[in-house]
Parts: structure tokens; C-alpha cells; sequence
């Protein structure tokens, strides 16, 4: 279990204040020109000592991605924060915002400065209207204490910041969806390549990284990169942010070592599965788009990228939703089916005309009005759109059902018999 | 030089080339909706998705460029199967109304369901339907088979420069639409239906007329401006059915304009289809024969100084070299072909002109624009200096109307004031215009005719030579005609002769009693008032404003209707094909002329289209047709004093500018739609 004073989130309860004289006292602000002014190379250098890999859900390397940002190019270079935390059974950006948006501003400061950028842009996501008042107060203290703005920190280095509210779309969270939004535009995800460290915002050098990976650095750079690589397991570095929802006693945002296993995060910070381990049906790790795992996996399973992703599942955001036995969990798959159809941009078949059919599948296999062939038949309409799509939106509408369909496939089959006895005692 | 292995092939092709052109270039077809090659690539139709080696999953060959050490495979298991998957999908929610859609028999969708739709469906919920939207008097929208590939949003951000159409809404609930729901207001409107490769935007006037397989194809070109588009005639039986852009990258790429396109419907009506002789005031039908033999007793009778020819707008380079030749054996001097009254020196080839060529448009890096409103006078021109100007390096000023030109521009002022500024040098303009790599003018021959043209031509030519338009490799000078005609007959000579009139000084002897006899060959947009008590032949295909004046009409032939050469305002000779017969009695042009030669004693040595060809290739400008030569440089225009006035536009609709668009309904339909000033209050009784 993580020691406290291994945290770097140490007001992610919100138990002191968000403003900048608390967050000094937490630490933040503390020499920041002095790191800045180790140099970019040695900034990214320490980023990549630390293993740390993006908190968005896909988990690159943050270290290899500032550093694939063109050294000399006579464009101006653009850093993106990506707050639009929509994933269902995910909060740990959104207090993040609310309690350590300093931690925040000063990552970005130093991020910008690894990869040359003198403008960032938050999105935020525009449901958290509380948020963006926190974030942007933070800002405003920020540029009075002379820590943003001209000579940011007295390091010589100008770096402006700008806060952004979306408008309330899913989608936007990925990255080249973002970038189009923040250029006034419908918010529809880019065909990669080009990839945007080569053409982003306003088609120049833009590195898009989420609010938890920043708000990490500025730590990892005071305590270095070996220190967060001191845990975890290899290629499953640091610490991170779980979010725990669903039928525990005690649902919360808590700081862990990744790797942790899933039923000691549940047991030591959760305060159990409700109604005791053994009423555990099932678990989705990592926001809803991560396939479940059953509950017989769940005492083994270790939460970091490659334990999950063993498991068939993945690590994605953390954002662990637990299901005790009181779930209808065909009932709970189609609401999340319903979700992604609602939530697809659009433009790509696959996504927009598979994901409107596998909801409609899923109803009437949550009904029992199907038939045993139309389960495969739902199987193959999820890997006709999985890696099809220009985003990963259309692999995201596809787990759920696929992981559901993996371990109660039973239960389907139970329903639509039961259907068709209804049917047959009304006749 | 990127090498990559498609197929088994090894290649290389040019940095930058896309792996589905790479795939063209070695003939694999990719199939394909959302990529067209004249618009960005979205990449979202996800039909084109390859297997590349390497990769975990299948790629979008349209949007990947092609890098070394790649390995393609097109026709693989993977391939195949991911084609059938995207189809599938893309034909869930599709009507399948193929029966009743005039698209097919030419849908992209169909024709790709054929090589990789399933024979059945699995789908068996509910289809979704899409309401449908008022796209104007031209597009016919049929949301419901709508395949959402955007390529109708990017023809008209991109190429039309009208931002009108969006992909509202998301999920499957996106819908194509413009925002408030309203006609497209561009020229080009009409491409959106060739872009479309569903039935989703048909043609309205065509809708449910004719299978595509049942028609005839003719090759042709356009006469609505002066462009010279390629045009594809699509006929049955006699009549013209639609009229379809030919691939022509010189000229108009892909797309022709809204009036090339949909004004066919006017050569269905108020046509001649036979002799009439103006007896006791009115028009009375004749036959040929006496109609010929008046119009010869006139021409002998008449002497050649009190008699004049015009030429009209749509007239060919046969019927035009024809009536020339017939004129000047009878020695008449008063000939002109500019209706309008323009006057310019046609000394040099150079000096009207579109010197640069349309293409060469896309060397350009400054622009200034004097006179006219492109946009109406010459759409596809305009469209090209969009092009260019998106591409990125372009600046552009306009001298004459403030209006939307679809693009950027500095407006630097109305008239002839602002052109002499620029002239001299004395505007800021001029520095854009001074450190220009391969600057150009754009002149629209419209400001020619409102008096002092030749001393405009010769400012104009001034403004070249003053910022260096004119080097070796680049002729910047530029004039842009709006007749169709105007070029060929320019070139063949139908000018006044030595001692001879022009249009205005032939309508003010006519309307003088100086003049008897008048021979209007298509002349219809001279005011039929002013050529006073003269005897007026009319030959032509419209009952327009010159047969209204006529005493003696000789129906010819549209060009849809007989094969004819055109020279566009590039100076490209371009032949056009007979599509259909002339209705009626009506006779191709040349025909018409060369039998009232031989009445009239001065008979025309050619007695076939192959030999009056052989005349018109004494001519040098008709000689060799594929590509304008360049014509080089030389003098032109005599400078003298101009009275200041501005610039207006050469016409005030640019839907019914010609015999055929004025008596096209479609036409008509769309002034009403589109020109609000014409609009006039409903009085109940309108119809």
C-alpha cells in the first residue's frame, strides 16, 4: 500500500484549500525555474526515466511523446490538456481540477517548456462548471504571482495558458477530436497520420496529454524520474489515480501503486464490496469501455496495463466500476451500449451505423427476444467495427458487449429461453 | 521517392502520393465514396481500408501516404472481408430503393455492392429514415439514401466557397443539411450532384426522366460563357436530356456551372422550326425555298454599303467564317460580332485573350481583377482562382463591383479612377503587384464596351508592363469574354472592315435610315428598336428579341444541334458534336448560308463540313486545336483620355443571359430563387 509520503496528489480529498497558498504549502510552485532550467532534453530525459505512461486511458509513453515534437521548426508548437473527463466511472481528473489545479499549471509550465510550446490550452469538459471556476482562479493567481504569463517563474520563458469549456461531447476527449473542437469546428476525430505532434492545433506541432499526467510531473521532476519508477512493476510505473464506484461501501477517488491487486484497492480503500467479497459478480476496470472481468478473475487481478490486459481487459482510466450480484448485467452492458451509440461523432460507417445496431441487439437481448444465433451474430457486428473506425471510439462501443458476452454468455441464452417460455404459456 | 510493394509490385512513386493513388497508377481499383480526388480526405467512408504488412489494423489507403519498405495487399482475405463489413453496414440503413432512384445505374453504392455487398441481409430492426431538405430549384435531396461520405459539404467549402452545408447532428443521426434550409446559392451548385455517389442529391429538372443506360452520349462544349467547358450531351431520341461535365484538367476539371448545366430544358422551347416572312406586320410561314429567295433578291439588290451583319453570341466558327465569306465576296464592310458594342484592338492575338491560360491560373501569386463579377461571368475561372488562392501564397485585388467573390480579396475600387492609380503605381495594391513571382490582370472584356475601350485595353496593358506581367515562360495579361462566340469570330475576322461599321454605329445607321438590309446571324442582344426601318434577317434558333424584329427568319440549329468549332476565351479550339437533329425545318447554320450563297450568285466554295473546315484552316488561330498557343506579346490599344465611371457587372442575372437560358423554365425557376431584386410582390395572379 502506498505511503503518504510517496503521494503526489495530497489534497485529492479537497481537505485544504485549491488556492495557491495552499498549494505552496503542498509543495507545488517550489523551484519551478529551477527545473526549467535543467533544458528541455533533460526534462524529457527525466520523463522518460520515470516510465510514466499517459493517464488518458491508452497509456503511451509520456517521456517518447514530448520527444517525438520537432526540435527546430519556425511553426509554433501548441500543448493541449485534455480535461474533458467524460468515460463513464471515471473522476480523477475532474478532482484533480477541483482540489491540485496547481499541480496542473505548473506540469503544463514545464511540459510547454519540454517541448517548446508558449500556449496551452485546457479543455475542460463543460458539465464541470464548478471546476472550470477552480481551475480558472488558479490561472488568474497564477499570472498575478507571475508564475504563467511573460518570464513564467522568472525562468525567461512565456507561456500563456488558456482554459476552454466543451460543449458536451464524449468524443471530443480524443485527442484530434479536441484539437478540431478547439479550432471552432464539429468535434470529429482526424485521420491519423498526419499525427498531431506533426500537424495539430491550427495544423502545427500540438502534444495532447491528460490533466493526471501533467499534474504528475511536477513531482517527478522534484523527486525524479527513478523515484516513480521505483514502483509498480516494469512498464507499469509510478503511481495512479483509481476511481472506485459501483456496489462498494465506500466509493472514492484514491492515489495507489500501480499493480496493486484489484480486491486489496476494494477492501483497504473502498471498504469492501457490498455485502462482502462473495457477492461480487463482476468488475470493469478501467472506465466503461474496458471489457469486465468476472468476479473469479477479480481476486488475482492486478491494476496496471499489462495485468489487466492479460486478463482480456484493460487498465484505460482507472475508473474501476464494481457490480455486486443485485446486476442485471445485460441490462447494465446495454445502457452502455446505448451510451456509445449516442456519443459516436459520426462520420465513420462503422462506428455510426454498427454502434445504432449492436444497442438495438442488446435490447432485445436484455428482453430475451432473439435468437441463440444473433449472439454471434452481435459478436461479429462488434469486430466489424473494431479497429475499423478513424478513432478508437468504434473498439470502445465493441468491449463492453464483447467482454460481456465472454463470461455470461449463459445468461443470454438463459433469458431468451425464458422469453420464448413466456411466450409459449401465453399461447 | 518512396518504394513500396503493392500486390506483390514493387513501385516507387512521387513523395506524398497516397497508397489508393498508388494502387491506381499500377490500375488495382480501390473502391472508394468519400475520397474524390479534387477534395480533402476525410478518410471516414472507411470502404478503401487495405492490409498492410505490419500494421494490427487494416489502413484508410486514401489517407495514408505511401513510405518505404511498405507492404500493401489489396486483394486479400483481410481486405476483402473488411469491404465486406463497411458495406454492410453502409447498406443497413439504405433504402435499397435503387428501382425508383435516378441515381442508379450509375451509383457508386451499387456498383461496389455488387463486388462486395452480401447477397442477404442480417439487419433486422428498424431502418432509419431522414427527412428531406429544400435544396433549391436544381438538387433534388433524398436524405434517406445518404451515405454521410461529406464530399457534397467539401465541394462546397471548398471548391464552391460557399459554406453552406454542414453534417448536422451526431451518431447515426448525422444529417446532411444546409443550416436554416435553403438553396444552395452558388453556380456551381450543380456538381454536388456528380460529387454525390448515391441518390442522395439527384436532379431536380431530370428527376425520374430516364434511366442513365437508355440515353445517347455526345461529346460537346458549352456555350453559356465563354469557358468552353466539356460538356457530355445526354440525349433520347431527339431530345436533349441532361447535359454532364466532361474531364477537361486545362479547362473546367470536373464541374461545368449551374446554367451550362440545367438551361437544356430551354431548347425545348420558343424555338424556330420553320421559315416565316414578315407579311402585312406579321410573321407568316414560308417555305425555304421562298424564304431564301427573298433574302438573295435582298442581299443582290441591296448595295453592299447599306448593309450590315452581326453575329451573335452563340454563333460557331462555321457559320461565322460562312457569313463572312458570304459578306465580304458581296462586299460589305459593315460586320461586327460584338453585340454588346465592345470595342478592343485586335492588332494582336495577345490583347484579348486569356493569355495564362486557365490552368495557368495555379502559377499566379497576385491577382488583380478589373471589371466584371467573375463569379457570374466565368464561374469555372473563378473557381480556379479559389483554388489557387486555397493553396495558399495568392493575393487578389478587385477593381469594379464590391460582391462576394467566394474567396478573400483586397477591394481596391469601382472604376476607371482606381485603375489608373494602379497603372501608374500610385496604389497600395502596387507593391503586392511589384514583388509578385508571376503577377496577373484579369480583364473583363465587359469594360470594353461602355465606351473608350481601346484606351482602357491599352491602361490595362499599361498595369502589365508595369509589374512585369510579361516575361519569358508567363503572359499575364488576361481578358475574359462571357460570349461563347466572341473569340472564333474575332479570330475569323468578323470585324467591321476598312471603312466599315461596328454594332453601335451600325445600329445608329440603321435606326438613320442609312442602312437597308440587316443580317442577324443569333443577334439577339442588340435592342431590335434601334435598327430603325431596315429589312432584318434573322437567323437563329430562338424566337428572341431579334426574330421579334425580323422581317425574314431562317431557323438554324442550337449547339446541341449541330457539330461545330468553338474557340474559348483561352483561344482553345474545341469542336463540339452534334447531339440531336434540329427541331422541325430548322438546318445547321453553315448549310442555311451556303445555299443562300449560291441564290444570292456568290456561292461559298464548299460544299461539305470537311471542306469548310479545310477554309477555316487558312486561318491560323483555327489550325492546330489542342492547346492554345501562346501568342506571345505585342501592341495593342491606343492610350487616350477616359472618362472616369465604374466598372458595373456585364450582366444583372446570371441565369438568363443568352436565347437558350431566357427561355429555359429551370432558368427561371432560379432567378426567382436567387436574385432577390428581382423578386416581385405575389399579386394572387402570377400563376
Amino acid at each position: 500500500m502506498l505511503q503518504d509520503k510517496d503521494r503526489i496528489f495530497t489534497n485529492i480529498f479537497g481537505w485544504q484549500g485549491y488556492g495557491l497558498e495552499d498549494a505552496r504549502k503542498r509543495g507545488d510552485w517550489d523551484g519551478t525555474a529551477a527545473i526549467l532550467a535543467r533544458g528541455r532534453d533533460a526534462i524529457i530525459d527525466e520523463m522518460k526515466t520515470s516510465n510514466m505512461r499517459g493517464r488518458g486511458g491508452a497509456g503511451f509513453p509520456t517521456g517518447m511523446k514530448w520527444s517525438f515534437m520537432p526540435k527546430n521548426s519556425d511553426k509554433p508548437h501548441y500543448l493541449v490538456i485534455n480535461a474533458d473527463e467524460g468515460e463513464p466511472g471515471t473522476c480523477k481528473d475532474r478532482d484533480i481540477l477541483r482540489h491540485e489545479p496547481h499541480k496542473l499549471l505548473e506540469g503544463a509550465l514545464i511540459a510547454a517548456f519540454a517541448m517548446g510550446a508558449h500556449a496551452a490550452y485546457i479543455y475542460v469538459r463543460g458539465e464541470f462548471a464548478r471546476e472550470i471556476k477552480h481551475l480558472q482562479a488558479a490561472v488568474d493567481q497564477a499570472y498575478e504571482a507571475g508564475l504563467l504569463g511573460k518570464n513564467a517563474c522568472g525562468s525567461g520563458f512565456d507561456f500563456d495558458l488558456y482554459v476552454h469549456a466543451g460543449a458536451g461531447a464524449y468524443i471530443v476527449g480524443e485527442e484530434t477530436a479536441m484539437i478540431e473542437s478547439l479550432e471552432g469546428k464539429k468535434g470529429q476525430p482526424r485521420n491519423k497520420p498526419p499525427f498531431p505532434a506533426m500537424a495539430g492545433l491550427y495544423s502545427c506541432p500540438t502534444t495532447v496529454n491528460n490533466v493526471e499526467t501533467l499534474a504528475s510531473v511536477p513531482t517527478i521532476m522534484r523527486r525524479g524520474g527513478a523515484w516513480f519508477a521505483g514502483f509498480g512493476r516494469p512498464k507499469n510505473n509510478g503511481t495512479k489515480l483509481f476511481c472506485i464506484s459501483g456496489h462498494v461501501n465506500n466509493p472514492c477517488n484514491v492515489e495507489e501503486e500501480m499493480g496493486i491487486p484489484l480486491r486489496e484497492l476494494i477492501d483497504k480503500h473502498a471498504g469492501g464490496v457490498r455485502g462482502g467479497w462473495d457477492n461480487l459478480m463482476c468488475v470493469i476496470p478501467g472506465g466503461s469501455s474496458t471489457p469486465l472481468i468476472p468476479a473469479n478473475e477479480c481476486a488475482d487481478a492486478l491494476m496496471d496495463f499489462d495485468g489487466l490486459r492479460d486478463l482480456k481487459s484493460a487498465l484505460g482510466t482507472a475508473g474501476v466500476i464494481v457490480m455486486d450480484k443485485s446486476t442485471d448485467i445485460i441490462k447494465a452492458i446495454t445502457r452502455l451500449s446505448k451510451f456509445y451509440m449516442h456519443e459516436s461523432c459520426g462520420q465513420c460507417t462503422p462506428c455510426r451505423e454498427g454502434t445504432g445496431w449492436m444497442w438495438r441487439l442488446m435490447e432485445r437481448l436484455n428482453a430475451g427476444n432473439a435468437r441463440f444465433e444473433e449472439i454471434d451474430m452481435l459478436i461479429d457486428v462488434s469486430k466489424q467495427i473494431e479497429g475499423h473506425t478513424i478513432c478508437a471510439h468504434g473498439d470502445a462501443s465493441a468491449w463492453p458487449i464483447q467482454g460481456l458476452v465472454r463470461n455470461y454468455r449463459p445468461l443470454i441464452e438463459d433469458r431468451i429461453r425464458a422469453y420464448a417460455g413466456i411466450l409459449q404459456a401465453a399461447e | 521517392m518512396p518504394k513500396l510493394t503493392i500486390d506483390g509490385t514493387e513501385l516507387e512513386v512521387a513523395q506524398g502520393t497516397s497508397i489508393l493513388q498508388a494502387c491506381e497508377e499500377l490500375g488495382i481499383e480501390i473502391p472508394h465514396f468519400c475520397y474524390h480526388s479534387k477534395l480533402s480526405v476525410p478518410a471516414n467512408c472507411r470502404m478503401c481500408l487495405v492490409e498492410m504488412q505490419g500494421s494490427p489494423k487494416p489502413v484508410a489507403s486514401c489517407a495514408m501516404p505511401c513510405a518505404d519498405n511498405m507492404v500493401i495487399r489489396t486483394a486479400s482475405e483481410l481486405t476483402h472481408r473488411t469491404r465486406q463489413d463497411v458495406m454492410e453496414f453502409l447498406l443497413i440503413n439504405h433504402p435499397l430503393d435503387c428501382p425508383i432512384c435516378d441515381q442508379g445505374g450509375e451509383c457508386d453504392l451499387q456498383d461496389q455492392a455488387v463486388g462486395y455487398g452480401y447477397d442477404r441481409g442480417r439487419y433486422s430492426e428498424a431502418k432509419r429514415a431522414v427527412k428531406d431538405k429544400y435544396m433549391g430549384p436544381l438538387i433534388k435531396p433524398f436524405m434517406t439514401r445518404c451515405i454521410q461520405c461529406t464530399r457534397c459539404i467539401r465541394f462546397a467549402d471548398e471548391i464552391a466557397g460557399v459554406p453552406e452545408l454542414g453534417l448536422l447532428g451526431r451518431s447515426e443521426d448525422v444529417e446532411i443539411s444546409t443550416f436554416v434550409e435553403k438553396a444552395i446559392a452558388s453556380e456551381l451548385s450543380g456538381n454536388l450532384i456528380d460529387v454525390c455517389p448515391v441518390g442522395a442529391l439527384t436532379s431536380k429538372p431530370y428527376a425520374f426522366a430516364y434511366r442513365s443506360w437508355e440515353l445517347k452520349r455526345t461529346a460537346g462544349i458549352d456555350v453559356m460563357d465563354a469557358v468552353g467547358s466539356n460538356i457530355r450531351i445526354d440525349s433520347r431520341g431527339n431530345e436533349v436530356v441532361r447535359i454532364l461535365p466532361r474531364l477537361n484538367e486545362d479547362v473546367n476539371e470536373e464541374w461545368i456551372a449551374d446554367k451550362s448545366r440545367f438551361a437544356y430544358d430551354g431548347l425545348k422551347r420558343q424555338r424556330l422550326d420553320r421559315p416565316y416572312m414578315r407579311v402585312d406586320g406579321s410573321l407568316q410561314p414560308v417555305t425555304w425555298d421562298r424564304a431564301l429567295e427573298v433574302a438573295a433578291a435582298k442581299l443582290k439588290a441591296t448595295a453592299p454599303d447599306r448593309i450590315a451583319a452581326l453575329a451573335g453570341d452563340l454563333v460557331d466558327v462555321e457559320s461565322v467564317v460562312a457569313l463572312g465569306d458570304l459578306m465580304k465576296s458581296l462586299g460589305v464592310a459593315n460586320l461586327d460580332c460584338r453585340q454588346d458594342g465592345a470595342e478592343f484592338d485586335t492588332a494582336h492575338p495577345a490583347g484579348y485573350l486569356f493569355n495564362s491560360t486557365i490552368a495557368g491560373i495555379e502559377e499566379a501569386d497576385a491577382i488583380l481583377i478589373v471589371g466584371g463579377y467573375l463569379r457570374w461571368e466565368a464561374p469555372l475561372i473563378n473557381a480556379r482562382i479559389r483554388k489557387r488562392l486555397l493553396a495558399g501564397g495568392l493575393k487578389v485585388g478587385v477593381i469594379g463591383e464590391h460582391r462576394d467573390q467566394t474567396y478573400p480579396h483586397k477591394y481596391l475600387g469601382a472604376g476607371v479612377e482606381t485603375l489608373q492609380a494602379v497603372a501608374s503605381g500610385n496604389h497600395e495594391f502596387c507593391d503586392i503587384l511589384r514583388s509578385a513571382r508571376k503577377p496577373m490582370i484579369i480583364v473583363s472584356a465587359s469594360i470594353f464596351a461602355g465606351g473608350s475601350g481601346i484606351a482602357l485595353q491599352a491602361l490595362c496593358r499599361q498595369a502589365a508592363s508595369m509589374f512585369n506581367m510579361v516575361t519569358d515562360g508567363w503572359n499575364g495579361f488576361n481578358v475574359v469574354h462571357t460570349a461563347a462566340g466572341r473569340i472564333g469570330a474575332v479570330q475569323a475576322g468578323f470585324l467591321p472592315q476598312a471603312g466599315g461599321l461596328g454594332t453601335r454605329a451600325i445600329c445608329k445607321a440603321a435606326a438613320d435610315g442609312r442602312l437597308d438590309l440587316v443580317y442577324l446571324l443569333g443577334a439577339d442582344e442588340i435592342e431590335p428598336s434601334t435598327l430603325g426601318k431596315a429589312f432584318v434577317i434573322y437567323q437563329g434558333h430562338h424566337g428572341d428579341q431579334g426574330a421579334h424584329r425580323a422581317d425574314l427568319i431562317l431557323p438554324g440549329a442550337a449547339y446541341t444541334e449541330k457539330t461545330g468549332t468553338y474557340v474559348n476565351t483561352e483561344g482553345r479550339v474545341q469542336v463540339s458534336r452534334a447531339a440531336v437533329f434540329p427541331p422541325g425545318e430548322a438546318k445547321e447554320d453553315w448549310k442555311i448560308l451556303r445555299a443562300l450563297s449560291a441564290l444570292a450568285a456568290k456561292t461559298l466554295p464548299y460544299d461539305s463540313l470537311g471542306e469548310l473546315r479545310s477554309r477555316m484552316a487558312q486561318i491560323p488561330a483555327f489550325r492546330d486545336g489542342a492547346t492554345p498557343s501562346p501568342s506571345g506579346w505585342g501592341q495593342f490599344g491606343t492610350a487616350g483620355q477616359i472618362e472616369n465611371r465604374v466598372f458595373p457587372a456585364a450582366m444583372s442575372n446570371y441565369y438568363m443571359t443568352n436565347t437558350i437560358s431566357r427561355a429555359s423554365v429551370t432558368m427561371a425557376k432560379c432567378t426567382e430563387e436567387f436574385l432577390e431584386f428581382q423578386a416581385q410582390p405575389k399579386t394572387g395572379t402570377e400563376g
